[in-house]
C-alpha cells in the first residue's frame, strides 16, 4: 500500500478542525465540528486544535476558543485572503506535516471538499467524505466514520488503521454547534510557513457574494417535490406565514425550478426544523435523511402508498394543489402566523 | 498547440430508485437492477462537447469498472466523443478515493497529451465529490470544481470557469492543464446523434486496459491500495413517527393542520 507521509507511529494524538471562514465570518459547519471535536477530544483526553487560514482573521481565533478549541493555529497571509485550493493546500500541508495530528476534520462545503480532496492525496492518506457521524475508539484513537450506504437504510462504518491523518468531511447541519463560552482559555499560535506567490496559479477574476442561505437553522421547512409541478410560489407563501424557509427534493432542482442550495437530503442540506412540511414528495431515503431530525413531519401526497408517509407524523392523502392553498388561507387568519412570521 | 484534448471521466452506476437492501444481510440487492451513466457525468460530457463544438479538438472518455460498462460508454461516443477507454481489471476493484484517483490519473497519463479533464460533480452511488480534486493532485495540475460554465483561451492557454454560489458567483482562471468538475444540472445533455449512433454501437472501438497495460504500482490499486476499510454495516436508526392520517375536505384538513402548526411552532 502507498505509505502516508506520516503514520500512526509518529502521530501527535490530537484532533484538528479546519476553521473555514468567508469574509471574516466562521462557517457554521466549522462551529459544529468544534462542538463534535470537543466531545471526541474530551472522551479520549486529547487536545482540540483549530486551523485558521486567511488574512486578518485573528479575531476569529477567540471565537473558536470560546466554542471549544484548546489551541488555534493561525495562518495569515495577504495571498490567503480568499480561498484558493493551491494556496490553502500548500500551507495546510506544511502545518499538518509539522504537527502530525491524528485526525483532521473539515466541513463538506465546496472549499472544504476541494481542500480535503487535494490534501488527502498530497499526504497519501484516506478520506471519508460526507460522514453522518463520527466516533472515536478511546483505546486506539481510531476514528470511526459513519457514512450512509448507497440506496439508503444502511450505514457503513469506515476506519483507517495506519495512515494519518484520519481525514473526514461532514456536511453542514449534521452536528449541533455548542455553547459559546468566552471564559474558556486557549492559545493562539502562528506557525511558520512559506508561500511563494507562484504556488497560487488560481486567479479569482470575479467574486460576488450575496446573502448566504442557511436552511439548517430554520424553524419551519416547507419542502416541495416532483408532485408540486414547480409551484414553489405556494411553498414560499406558506414558509413566510410560518416564519420559515423553502427546501426541495432533487428533481425540481435538476429541472431548474429552484436553486441547488435549497436541496434537502443526503446530497443536500440536513435540517433540524421544528416542523417540516413535505409537499408532493415520494419520500426516497436520500431525501428523508434531510428531515429525519425534524420535531414534527407533515406529509401531503396524492399517493396513499408513498413511502414519505412512513416517515411522517401527520399524513394527508390528497392533492397538494388543494391542501396547500387551503392551509395558506387558514394561516392568514390564525394566530400562528401572527406570532411567528413577524414576531 | 495541437488539437485541444479533453478527457471526460465517467462512471456507470445502478439506478438509485431500483436499489434495495436486504435487511438481513445488509447487502445491496443487485438482481434485476438496471444501470445508467452517473447522471452528473452526463453534464460533464455535455460540457466537453460544447467546448468541442466551439473550438474543435477531441474528446476521450475514460471509465474504470467491469466489462459490462462498455455498452454504456457507447452513449457518449454516439453523442460526439472520439475515443473510449475502459480500465477494467479485477485488481482495480474495491478501491477507495485514494486508489481510485491514483488509478484514473495513471489512465489519463497513459492516454497522454491531455489539456483538460472533466468529471461530474459527484457520483450518485457514492456522492463524495472527492475524485476531481484527488485526480488533479495526482496529476499535479490545476482544478476548477463545481463549475456552471467553463471556457478556454487557446492562445493564453488558460481555462476560465464560473461557479454559482448562494446569492452570487465566483469566476476563476487557471493555466492548462486542468481538472474541471461540472456542476450537476448545469447544462442540458444532448441526445445521441442518430447519424453516428449505428457506428458508435456497432463499430466504435473501445480500448480496454488492464492493470498491466497502464503500468500501475500493484500496491496502489484496488482494495490493497485503499487505506480506508469498511469495518461494519449497521441499519440506519429510524425515527418513530406518529403516522396519523388526517381525513376530511381540504378545508377541514387545513384547519387541523393549522392547529398542529400552532402547537409545533
Amino acid at each position: 500500500m502507498v505509505e502516508s507521509l506520516y503514520n500512526v507511529e509518529n502521530e501527535t494524538p490530537s484532533i484538528w478542525v479546519l476553521l473555514e471562514q468567508q469574509d471574516g465570518v466562521l462557517e457554521g459547519v466549522s462551529l459544529e465540528l468544534l462542538s463534535k471535536g470537543r466531545e471526541l477530544a474530551d472522551a479520549i483526553g486529547w487536545e482540540l486544535t483549530g486551523l485558521l487560514i486567511g488574512h486578518q482573521v485573528a479575531a476569529l481565533a477567540d471565537e473558536a476558543i470560546a466554542m471549544g478549541a484548546d489551541q488555534v493555529l493561525l495562518v495569515e497571509h495577504p495571498l490567503l485572503e480568499h480561498f484558493t485550493v493551491d494556496g490553502y493546500t500548500h500551507v495546510a500541508d506544511q502545518v499538518l506535516l509539522r504537527h502530525q495530528p491524528s485526525i483532521f476534520l473539515l466541513g463538506a462545503t465546496p472549499d472544504g471538499r476541494d481542500l480535503a480532496g487535494r490534501l488527502a492525496v498530497r499526504l497519501r492518506t484516506g478520506l471519508n467524505a460526507d460522514c453522518t457521524d463520527l466516533r472515536l475508539d478511546p483505546k486506539t484513537g481510531i476514528l470511526i466514520c459513519e457514512v450512509s450506504g448507497f440506496g439508503g437504510g444502511v450505514l457503513a462504518l469506515i476506519e483507517m488503521q495506519t495512515h494519518r491523518p484520519q481525514m473526514a468531511t461532514v456536511r453542514p447541519g449534521v452536528f449541533l454547534p455548542g455553547e459559546t463560552d468566552y471564559n474558556r482559555t486557549g492559545s493562539v499560535v502562528s506557525p511558520e510557513f512559506d508561500l511563494p506567490p507562484e504556488t497560487i496559479q488560481t486567479k479569482i477574476t470575479e467574486r460576488v457574494v450575496g446573502e448566504s442561505l442557511d436552511l439548517t437553522q430554520t424553524p419551519a421547512l416547507v419542502c416541495g417535490g416532483r408532485g408540486i409541478d414547480g409551484h414553489f410560489e405556494w411553498m414560499y407563501e406558506l414558509a413566510e406565514l410560518l416564519g420559515g424557509d423553502v427546501g426541495a427534493t432533487r428533481p425540481p432542482v435538476d429541472e431548474g425550478h429552484i436553486e441547488r442550495e435549497r436541496q434537502i437530503g443526503q446530497t443536500g442540506v440536513i435540517c433540524r426544523p421544528k416542523v417540516a412540511i413535505c409537499c408532493g414528495i415520494s419520500g426516497a431515503f436520500h431525501f428523508v435523511v434531510g428531515v429525519q431530525d425534524a420535531d414534527v413531519v407533515i406529509a401531503i401526497n396524492n399517493d396513499p402508498e408513498a413511502p414519505i408517509f412512513d416517515h411522517a407524523d401527520y399524513c394527508i392523502v390528497g392533492d397538494t394543489h388543494e391542501i396547500v392553498p387551503a392551509l395558506i388561507e387558514v394561516l392568514k387568519t390564525s394566530e400562528v402566523s401572527k406570532e411567528t412570521a413577524y414576531g | 498547440m495541437d488539437k485541444f484534448h479533453i478527457v471526460v471521466c465517467i462512471k456507470v452506476v445502478p439506478k438509485p430508485e431500483e436499489i434495495a437492501v436486504d435487511k438481513e444481510t445488509m447487502l445491496l440487492i443487485r438482481d434485476g437492477v438496471r444501470s445508467e451513466i452517473n447522471p452528473p457525468d452526463m453534464n460533464a460530457i455535455e460540457m466537453a462537447l460544447k467546448l468541442k463544438d466551439k473550438y474543435g479538438g477531441k474528446i476521450s472518455i475514460l471509465s474504470m469498472g467491469p466489462p459490462f460498462f462498455a455498452d454504456y460508454l457507447r452513449v457518449p461516443l454516439a453523442m460526439g466523443a472520439d475515443h473510449i477507454y475502459l480500465m477494467s481489471d479485477r485488481n482495480f476493484g474495491g478501491a477507495d478515493t485514494l486508489a481510485t484517483t491514483y488509478t484514473l490519473a495513471e489512465g489519463i497519463r497513459k492516454i497522454g497529451d491531455v489539456d483538460m479533464v472533466i468529471c461530474g460533480e459527484e457520483s450518485s452511488d457514492g456522492a463524495t465529490g472527492q475524485v476531481p480534486a484527488g485526480l488533479a493532485e495526482w496529476l499535479g495540475i490545476n482544478q476548477l470544481t463545481q463549475m456552471d460554465e467553463v471556457d478556454i483561451d487557446l492562445r493564453g492557454k488558460v481555462a476560465r470557469g464560473k461557479r454559482e454560489i448562494a446569492g452570487g458567483h465566483i469566476s476563476l482562471e487557471v493555466p492548462f492543464p486542468v481538472v474541471v468538475s461540472a456542476k450537476t444540472a448545469s447544462n442540458e445533455p444532448r441526445f445521441m446523434d442518430y447519424t453516428i449512433k449505428p457506428w458508435a454501437f456497432e463499430e466504435g472501438r473501445i480500448t480496454v486496459w488492464g492493470a498491466e497495460d497502464v503500468e500501475v504500482e500493484d500496491d496502489h490499486i484496488g482494495l490493497p491500495g485503499s487505506p480506508t476499510i469498511v469495518s461494519g454495516l449497521e441499519q440506519a436508526p429510524e425515527r418513530a413517527r406518529k403516522r396519523q392520517f388526517l381525513e376530511g375536505s381540504p378545508e377541514e384538513i387545513a384547519d387541523q393542520l393549522g392547529k398542529i402548526l400552532v402547537q409545533a411552532l
